[in-house]
């Protein structure tokens, strides 16, 4: 089966936000970086591509033919989707274990698992 | 043989059909062909007499009726090149040996990524073989609603990836600790007055026992449900709760709490001290006339550290009390953060009632009044609150 982990990073310190990161020890920092590269390194995962922040977001929708756009993500900034990443894996269980490696995870964040059924 | 053919429903629906999803790798397909299987048994046994080996008819039936579905299924795809149907494998079974994958089932059933109560009415759909329905009325939900929870579930199965099987050892304690909440919760539906809930809840934990025989905590639910059902009958009188020290011990099942015990007996061999051992031994040691109240209150305090929970320190309040310190279980009492918790206040009353505060004890009487919902338990409370007028 074939997996996508949305990433939430809510309340999770990130390099972006330079105060909430210093939160973090040296140490701490190094592991956050360290689980992301593990995690990427993990077979069956595709890693996906780097999201700016979600202040950067335009929404687009189309009423009667216009298109309409809004400044910000659909929904609340703070439960925007952050990152994501691919993962092929056997089942449930191992998609749940590898969410709980992800340092957005244990630091405030959360991640959401979701099959994926295949191209649109 | 209506009789025989509902014995045989009971017994064999959940080994059935975990047998049947274990070899299908699909539930609803699996549930459908037992269904099927479970009726053309309904026809046919009375008719033509019950099978030698009726398991074996079950599920060699329901697993040739499903081949049939995925058959029809193949060929609407071939017509259609939309879906992808795996190949039917047609091997012949061996009729002696077919697998018990109940445990497999049931932890399918209890995967904490479906909502709590989609496992409850699975684990009843499933391993119970109760219909929808009877879920539905045991959980005072309409029928419409319950069977959208069952099917909504059964989606999420498939559609997720939630394994068929038995978790692995690091994840196992967790896991199982899940599938007894389950249990347990199902049992306390029933304790609270549907009974035939509560003996539900007795075969599942029975049927785990059986299957998870080293696990010192699956010994001891089956023990804690045995010793609690075995005192149901004495609970109620003209539906007015009765408390455990005044009720009358002749309507006790006592083979049923003596099959508790051994039970208890044997968790506590495998070395068992969790939560649920120390709940098997409290309600073990509460059945004794009289109870040893010391070592209530040492057990009550030894489970409120594990789990942190407050209503059992109020319990551990109450032994407290009973071994002989009314003034310091009081003390435990108004010290808990359980306000809105009805029995806090029908014992705060209580322990006041016997250190003859009779003022405080009434008004602390009249609280509980207010938060309590169960009628027996308001007739129990009015009836102390007269007594002190």
């Amino acid at each position: 089966m074939k997996y996508m982990l949305l990433i939430n990073h809510g309340d999770a310190p990130t390099p972006r936000d330079p105060e909430a990161w210093a939160t973090l020890s040296e140490d701490e920092q190094k592991a956050v970086f360290a689980d992301y590269q593990a995690i990427n390194e993990t077979p069956g995962v595709t890693p996906g591509l780097q999201l700016q922040d979600a202040g950067t977001a335009t929404t687009v929708r189309v009423e009667d033919g216009r298109t309409l756009t809004t400044d910000g993500p659909f929904v609340a900034t703070k439960e925007a989707i952050a990152g994501y990443l691919l993962f092929e894996a056997d089942d449930l269980d191992a998609a749940i274990e590898l969410a709980a490696r992800i340092p957005a995870a244990r630091l405030g964040g959360a991640i959401e698992v979701r099959p994926v059924t295949g191209e649109w | 043989m209506v009789a025989v053919l509902d014995q045989a429903f009971r017994d064999e629906w959940g080994r059935v059909l975990a047998s049947l999803i274990g070899y299908l790798g699909d539930f609803e397909l699996a549930e459908e062909a037992a269904q099927e299987a479970f009726a053309a048994a309904a026809e046919r046994w009375p008719r033509d007499g019950e099978p030698a080996n009726p398991r074996a008819w079950l599920v060699t039936t329901a697993r040739n009726r499903a081949i049939d579905r995925i058959r029809r299924d193949r060929t609407l795809a071939e017509k259609t090149r939309l879906l992808e149907v795996p190949t039917a494998t047609e091997d012949e079974m061996d009729e002696t040996t077919i697998p018990d994958e109940r445990l497999e089932l049931i932890f399918t059933c209890c995967h904490p990524a479906l909502a709590l109560d989609a496992q409850v009415a699975l684990t009843l759909r499933t391993l119970g073989g109760l219909d929808t329905d009877e879920i539905a009325r045991a959980f005072l939900v309409p029928e419409p609603t319950m069977a959208k929870r069952l099917v909504r579930a059964r989606r999420k199965i498939k559609a997720a990836g939630i394994p068929f099987r038995v978790p692995d050892d690091h994840l196992l304690p967790d896991r199982l600790a899940a599938v007894l909440a389950v249990v347990y919760l199902i049992f306390n539906e029933g304790y609270g007055g549907r009974g035939d809930l509560a003996a539900e809840a007795i075969r599942l934990g029975r049927a785990l026992a059986e299957l998870m025989p080293d696990e010192p905590e699956v010994h001891a639910l089956l023990a804690l449900m045995l010793l609690n059902d075995g005192r149901s009958e004495a609970r109620f009188v003209d539906g007015v709760a009765v408390p455990l020290s005044e009720q009358d011990r002749a309507l006790w099942d006592h083979s049923e709490m003596e099959r508790g015990r051994t039970a208890l007996r044997r968790a506590l061999a495998l070395g068992g001290r969790g939560p649920y051992v120390l709940q098997a031994a409290i309600a073990d040691l509460h059945a004794e006339d009289p109870p040893d109240w010391r070592q209530l209150a040492a057990l009550y305090g030894e489970l409120a550290r594990l789990t942190g929970s407050s209503v059992v320190e109020l319990n551990q309040a109450v032994a407290v009390a009973e071994a002989g310190n009314v003034e310091a279980a009081l003390g435990v009492v108004e010290g808990l953060e359980l306000d809105r918790y009805h029995y806090l206040h029908a014992t705060r009353a209580e322990l006041l009632r016997r250190l003859d505060r009779r003022d405080e004890a009434r008004a602390a009487y009249e609280r509980a009044l207010e938060l309590v919902h169960a009628d027996a338990e308001r007739r129990f409370l009015e009836e102390r609150l007269a007594e002190l007028s």
